[in-house]
């Protein structure tokens, strides 16, 4: 397939924000849900504190979908949006596959793992200079991007269909791959916050880095 | 700086008070009301032909001791005669869209084939216990009855109430017929304790907890759940917009 001509192919930008909505939606609901219960377990069961590995805190209004404690209303986000997030990865990797951008520009080269580069990359990050490296993206982005897509979101959404009993009565298997509904759902709690450390920084790089031309390229795909 | 701050801050809140304004508006439940059927969907067609099944467990995994939530007990004279003497006439209606109306004791489910599974209870609120239960299989009930051809759900009617209100719960005929889906009487070996629902309460092994309605009266064979309740299908889905389907 020919190298697209824009920086950011239409199927990578629309994916892009149908995915960060996603995110905040589901970030937020599961919030407003994990204030429902706010112990979490290894193992298949759990509900006493004496059984929890960690007590989490009560996250404030401002924090959740909606602005008030409502399971039902945080649940209805998050069933819908789980669909979205699912189904818009499942795409996004159809087509970044098909037009070579995950083999290109995500994966990492052997010779980019050496530490002599991950070290320089590392001090030109620390130097707030960003636009180095041969490829698209430099291997801190490499490691970034693809943690994150082949990752971390896989693994929010396969241990959120373990935590879904009427999933579970179907793939069996995927919850004892994971050890146990309430292991999943320690994961599945464990996996948002890194997602939100990604989105945090991802954020600030963006605004390190010409945040105008970033947004700008991003809806419109700008040029190579 | 301070600028953008005040920028993105006011964003933020817009984007908070339009999610409350969309949450409330009638298209979001019906929005939510299609992705429970394309998640049931899902959940059903995934099983790759075969019924799919909860996951059972082995009475090593049992939890130590089986929480009660929601209604605890049933608040009122005649539920605390009926503890007094064993539930010794305790009666299960089967009503509603069936050839045969039936009353049937705590003897006659006994004397049913029977059916003993562990399995894992998970909360709406996310907590998860593991516990052995044992009864009839509903299907069999059902099969006695005669189902009519007409009936869509199962309705179950409770003891207990909540706030004032009468608990109850219904599923679909998928469910109902389900090989999992018992009226226990007994848990972890033991007839079943008040607070877990005594004398009988439902397991509906693939959805969460509120569907497993405690302290049975009555089963219902319905076309429709409109004239039900407030007719959205179960007292938490009545008075607080949760979900129907509840395999999610």
């Amino acid at each position: 397939m020919a190298k697209p001509k824009k920086r950011h192919a239409l199927s990578t930008r629309l994916w892009h924000w149908i995915n960060a909505i996603s995110v905040i939606v589901l970030f937020m609901s599961g919030l407003n849900i994990s204030n429902g219960h706010r112990r979490l377990y290894w193992g298949h069961e759990g509900f006493a504190p004496e059984q929890a590995w960690l007590e989490v805190p009560r996250f404030p209004g401002w924090m959740t979908i909606p602005d008030y404690y409502s399971l039902s209303a945080a649940r209805d986000w998050h069933v819908i949006f789980s669909l979205v997030f699912a189904f818009s990865l499942l795409a996004f990797m159809v087509f970044a596959f098909a037009n070579g951008h995950m083999v290109r520009d995500i994966f990492a080269r052997a010779k980019e793992w050496k530490p002599s580069n991950i070290g320089r990359d590392i001090v030109e990050h620390l130097k707030f200079n960003f636009d180095h490296g041969s490829g698209k993206y430099n291997i801190l982005q490499k490691i970034a991007y693809s943690g994150v897509i082949l990752v971390l979101i896989p693994l929010m959404i396969f241990t959120g269909m373990v935590m879904s009993p009427g999933m579970e009565a179907a793939w069996p298997w995927l919850t004892d791959l994971f050890g146990g509904r309430q292991t999943a759902r320690s994961l599945h709690f464990l996996a948002a916050w890194s997602l939100f450390a990604f989105f945090v920084v991802h954020i600030l790089l963006v605004l390190a880095s010409g945040p105008f031309k970033q947004v700008r390229d991003m809806i419109t795909g700008g040029s190579e | 700086m301070m600028q953008r701050r005040n920028f993105l801050a006011a964003g933020f809140a817009a984007f908070i008070a339009g999610c409350n304004e969309i949450g409330d508006s009638a298209w979001f439940g019906k929005l939510s009301e299609g992705a429970q059927n394309w998640h049931r969907g899902l959940h059903r067609a995934l099983g790759g032909g075969r019924i799919p099944m909860a996951p059972e467990f082995t009475r090593a995994d049992l939890s130590p001791y089986f929480r009660g939530n929601g209604s605890l007990t049933v608040d009122t004279d005649a539920y605390r005669a009926a503890e007094a003497e064993g539930f010794a006439s305790w009666r299960l209606a089967v009503s509603g869209l069936v050839d045969n109306p039936m009353e049937l004791s705590m003897d006659d489910i006994r004397a049913l084939p029977q059916r003993t599974q562990i399995t894992r209870h998970d909360c709406v609120e996310g907590w998860s216990a593991i516990g052995e239960w044992t009864g009839p299989q509903l299907s069999r009930v059902l099969e006695a009855a005669g189902v009519k051809e007409e009936a869509e759900f199962i309705v179950f009617h409770c003891a207990d109430t909540l706030g004032g209100s009468r608990y109850y719960e219904s599923c679909d005929m998928d469910d109902a017929l389900h090989p999992q889906t018992i009226i226990a009487h007994q848990l972890n070996g033991e007839a079943l304790p008040v607070r877990n629902g005594a004398p009988l309460r439902m397991r509906i092994e693939r959805q969460l907890g509120y569907k497993h309605a405690k302290y049975l009266t009555g089963i219902e064979a319905v076309a429709s759940l409109d004239e039900i309740g407030e007719g959205k299908g179960g007292y938490w889905e009545d008075r607080a917009d949760y979900q129907w389907y509840a395999g999610i």
